[in-house]
């Protein structure tokens, strides 16, 4: 099974690998009984990075997210913070703090007792613990508030609440478990801008779950995509989306056009479509972003294919339209053109060669 | 769903035998309790405050009051005892097991008092079979004395019966507490000791408030268990009241006392429920 | 949470055997004495026979007493689930002034030592001149035992699924045909779990029959009578008989409970009748 670990240098904002390895996952594996969950993960986490291990779900993402908790135990592999082995200790004594995804507040705890909860068991002196929490719910803006039961205040306060509750303690590691799927998408918006820039502020890496691959696009440093149990691919957002490793990946995220046939002395034959390449003989898969397939202009680009297609379905996505239509022999083709764009039911459409992606067949899963 | 006037009207059956059997016979106990009873043995419906007088100058029935709620208490005490592990126990550590379990629990619930409080009249007397083993095993030579017709007896007995009444709303508590909140607590960095004190048992206290309710309020009023197991030394207030309407012939004195630990089992209901709703957070 | 392999665990699972011991021990004692030549008391058992058995069922007394029995525990089930089914519909349901009140007093009896309620009814069938019989105790049961069917059968109504009933006006049903095309037939099961339950417990009462008896005897106050006469194992064989009877209706009737709606309920409505 294939494991992942960075080392493309990137452009990337955020020079992750740079910096020091603060979680090491050493091929972590989890069973439940006959049901693998997770084989053989490895993944090296960077100090202050922000990490989205993204999934669908059934893909392990949560279980690999409280094996790094120490809500389970791994069945095989080890864990490591900065050298040291974790993946034997109970929770209460990582240096790790979560924020669950339906916030888990102590309903008879107020606002600011929820938030100074892991302070006071750790006996800190009572003047350090009001301190930090004041600035800890001034962080998330809920210093209003302290005085309140959860069930006074809306889900996306409690999920701030949440959030003050575990970086009160300064946590080595904050793990996030899809914090922001039970909000409204505007709210959602939000608190994603919200969770980069504070994330940024404090400094702490942050490992996030999610489903969502645009949320994972917006807020991450590196995204790691699980697919039943293994890693996919580990890279950053854009890396990712511009160059998927493998048919699944270009698939899960964005949208693409995935076109399978294959190389004949150095043509690439896919339906109705053939262009030259240079890639060994046999079966290949390509992808092809919507985005890179225009409406043909007057002059063809070097390395441009045309094709005529009949348009059938097109949908408004507010600055652009993304348009489905159907080859002379069948094959259909995703293409985005700019909002309100005049077509006829024939259009002819053209990409370039080179925007069409090679990617693997992911390896079968059992 | 109904229209209004069907669902208001579907009240009304109930209502109305919630009214003629249980408020006019309350009303009734109402009544009695300030007439008298002639040396004849008619009861005579002349109004007055005599047995209430009766009550407050005769120190036997305060005794025996207070003897029956320390009974009470030490029932509730020792059923919550015995209760609350039990409960914590099947909630947390059932595992598939705990369906089962919970059945095991309940069954003794439900079974006939009478056949439970038999089983303690046949083990703990002077013949018994405890004081039988005791000599079988060379532990003692006479039968003990005090394990059967004493307030002991009383007390172990009433514990065994409303230990699974204990038990039922303090599981129901403790099932209802997200799991989640432990998984935060222990990620906060609590050890499940800490966890124990700081969440789950405040979050239990209203099962607790409601089981220990039931186990005060039913043992205060019990009379069967004294009647069997008692002894002269093992009365309780209830069995005054029995003897009132039975051998001593004296309802409206009966019916005032009955109505006394009415209205103390409703006070003790009414706060009870205050106290429940103050450490609910649901 | 996983069982935690630790101490404890292990002293948890002791303390949590010791209480079931303790509340099955005196009924298995119970039980094996009723084999037990030799009598009641003693250690240890010895000539282990079914002479007792024999013998209760040769006592006319016991089985005249059962037949009461039985005749009550039909009529208080009837009168129970007649009164107590619109009860849980009007707390389900209704709004009305006096609601709770109302409530507290149809649950009232569940919580009430049964003394009150057996002397009180016995204040009213001597204001209205009527003799004790087999009926007080059918009425006697009957209003104790109401607070557990609305109980019973308010938790099965919680649990249903309201858009069905939403459905059927949908597709043209009034509701009166609604109520017996869709709701009722939801709540077989636990009409059915309480019904069982309320023919057990009427079966095993005593504390409220005590006060309400006449000439004929129900069952468990056969048994009083012969206690206060002396203990013959006769009476623990009678006993171990009731003990399995009630044990298979109480089974059976969890699993009806639980296929019904899962089995956290049961202790939550005794929450909330305890409040």
């Amino acid at each position: 099974m294939t494991s992942s670990t960075v080392t493309i240098p990137s452009a990337a904002v955020n020079d992750v690998h740079s910096r020091p390895t603060l979680l090491s996952i050493r091929s972590v594996a989890k069973s439940f009984g006959r049901n693998r969950v997770l084989r053989d993960i490895s993944l090296e986490i960077a100090a202050g990075e922000f990490l989205a291990i993204l999934g669908e779900s059934g893909s392990g993402k949560t279980t690999l997210l409280r094996i790094i908790a120490g809500f389970e135990t791994p069945t095989s592999g080890e864990l490591c913070i900065e050298e040291q082995r974790i993946d034997h200790l109970p929770p209460y004594r990582r240096p790790v703090n979560t924020v669950f995804q339906n916030y888990a507040l102590f309903p008879h705890l107020t606002v600011e007792a929820n938030v100074a909860y892991g302070l006071r068991v750790a006996k800190r002196p009572a003047a350090e613990i009001a301190n930090r929490v004041a600035e800890a719910l001034a962080k998330v803006k809920m210093t209003a508030h302290a005085k309140k039961k959860p069930s006074q205040i809306s889900g996306g306060q409690q999920q701030r609440v949440a959030l003050a509750r575990a970086l009160v303690n300064r946590p080595k590691l904050l793990l996030l478990d899809e914090p922001l799927s039970a909000l409204d998408a505007n709210l959602r918006r939000q608190m994603q801008i919200e969770l980069k820039s504070l994330q940024r502020e404090v400094g702490i890496t942050f490992v996030f779950v999610t489903h969502d691959q645009e949320e994972a696009m917006v807020i991450a440093d590196r995204i790691a995509l699980l697919r039943s149990g293994a890693l996919e691919q580990v890279a950053t957002p854009r890396e990712i989306y511009s160059r998927p490793a493998t048919s699944y990946v270009a698939q899960f995220i964005g949208h693409t056009n995935l076109l399978s046939g294959e190389v004949r002395a150095g043509i690439a034959r896919c339906a109705e479509l053939s262009w030259p390449v240079s890639l060994p003989e046999g079966p290949a898969q390509f992808s092809l972003r919507p985005e890179h397939v225009r409406v043909a202009g007057l002059a063809a680009g070097p390395n441009s294919i045309r094709v005529r297609v009949r348009v059938i379905d097109r949908a408004f996505h507010g600055a652009s339209e993304l348009i489905r239509a159907q080859c002379a022999h069948g094959l259909v083709l995703l293409a985005t053109v700019a909002s309100g764009s005049l077509l006829g039911n024939e259009v002819e459409l053209e990409f370039s060669t080179s925007d069409a992606l090679l990617v693997r067949e992911s390896p079968e899963k059992s | 769903m109904f229209s209004r006037a069907y669902k208001t009207l579907v009240a009304v059956p109930p209502l109305m035998w919630v009214a003629v059997f249980l408020l006019v016979p309350y009303g009734l106990m109402f009544c009695y309790s300030f007439w008298s009873v002639s040396s004849l043995q008619i009861i005579v419906h002349a109004w007055n405050l005599e047995n209430y007088k009766e009550l407050l100058e005769k120190p036997v029935y305060w005794e025996t009051l207070l003897r029956s709620m320390w009974i009470a208490a030490r029932v509730t005490a020792f059923s919550l005892v015995l209760g609350y592990p039990l409960a914590y126990f099947l909630s947390f550590y059932g595992g598939k097991r705990k369906d089962l379990l919970y059945q095991m629990v309940i069954i003794p619930l439900w079974v006939s008092y009478l056949v439970r409080a038999y089983a303690w009249k046949t083990i703990l007397g002077s013949d018994g079979v405890l004081n039988g083993l005791l000599q079988y095993a060379h532990v003692t030579t006479h039968p003990l004395e005090f394990l059967l017709y004493s307030p002991f007896a009383v007390v172990l007995t009433l514990t065994h019966i409303y230990t699974p009444f204990a038990f039922l709303p303090i599981y129901a508590a403790l099932e209802h507490i997200p799991r989640t909140l432990i998984e935060a607590s222990h990620d906060l960095g609590a050890t499940p000791a800490q966890t124990f004190w700081k969440v789950i048992f405040p979050l239990s206290i209203p099962g607790v408030l409601a089981g220990a309710t039931f186990a005060f309020v039913l043992s205060l009023g019990d009379f069967l268990a004294p009647l069997l197991l008692g002894g002269p030394s093992g009365i309780m207030i209830s069995n005054v009241v029995v003897s009132l309407f039975g051998a001593a012939y004296n309802w409206p004195l009966g019916a005032a006392i009955s109505l006394c630990m009415l209205l103390l089992i409703v006070s003790l209901l009414f706060f009870s429920e205050r106290l429940e709703k103050k450490w609910s957070f649901s | 949470m996983k069982p935690d392999p630790s101490a404890r665990f292990r002293w948890l699972s002791v303390y949590a055997i010791s209480v079931f011991v303790f509340l099955y021990l005196p009924i298995a004692v119970l039980i094996i004495y009723s084999f037990n030549g030799e009598g009641v008391g003693g250690f240890p058992p010895q000539h282990l026979t079914l002479n007792w058995y024999h013998a209760l069922f040769a006592d006319a007394a016991i089985w005249d007493s059962v037949l009461n029995s039985l005749e009550v525990a039909f009529a208080a089930m009837f009168i129970a689930l007649a009164f107590g089914m619109p009860a849980a519909l009007a707390l389900d349901r209704a709004q009305f002034p006096g609601k709770a009140l109302f409530r507290r007093l149809v649950l009232l009896p569940l919580i009430l030592p049964g003394i009150i309620t057996g002397l009180s009814l016995l204040m009213l069938f001597d204001l209205m001149r009527m003799n004790l019989s087999l009926l007080t105790i059918t009425l006697g049961h009957g209003t104790a035992l109401i607070s557990v069917a609305t109980t019973e059968i308010f938790a099965g109504l919680q649990k249903l699924d309201r858009s069905q009933e939403e459905a059927s006006l949908d597709l043209g049903a009034n509701y009166w045909q609604t109520f017996w095309r869709v709701t009722v037939p939801n709540l077989k099961l636990p009409i059915i779990g309480a019904a069982l339950l309320i023919f057990t417990l009427s079966m095993d009462e005593i504390a409220v029959s005590f006060f309400l008896i006449g000439r004929d005897n129900t069952l468990p106050l056969e048994i009083w009578g012969r206690l206060r006469r002396g203990i013959t194992p006769e009476i623990n064989a009678i006993s171990a008989i009731i003990f399995v009877f009630s044990l298979v209706a109480i089974v059976v009737w969890y699993r009806l409970r639980t296929r019904a709606e899962g089995n956290v309920a049961v202790g939550e409505e005794l929450v909330e009748t305890a409040a």
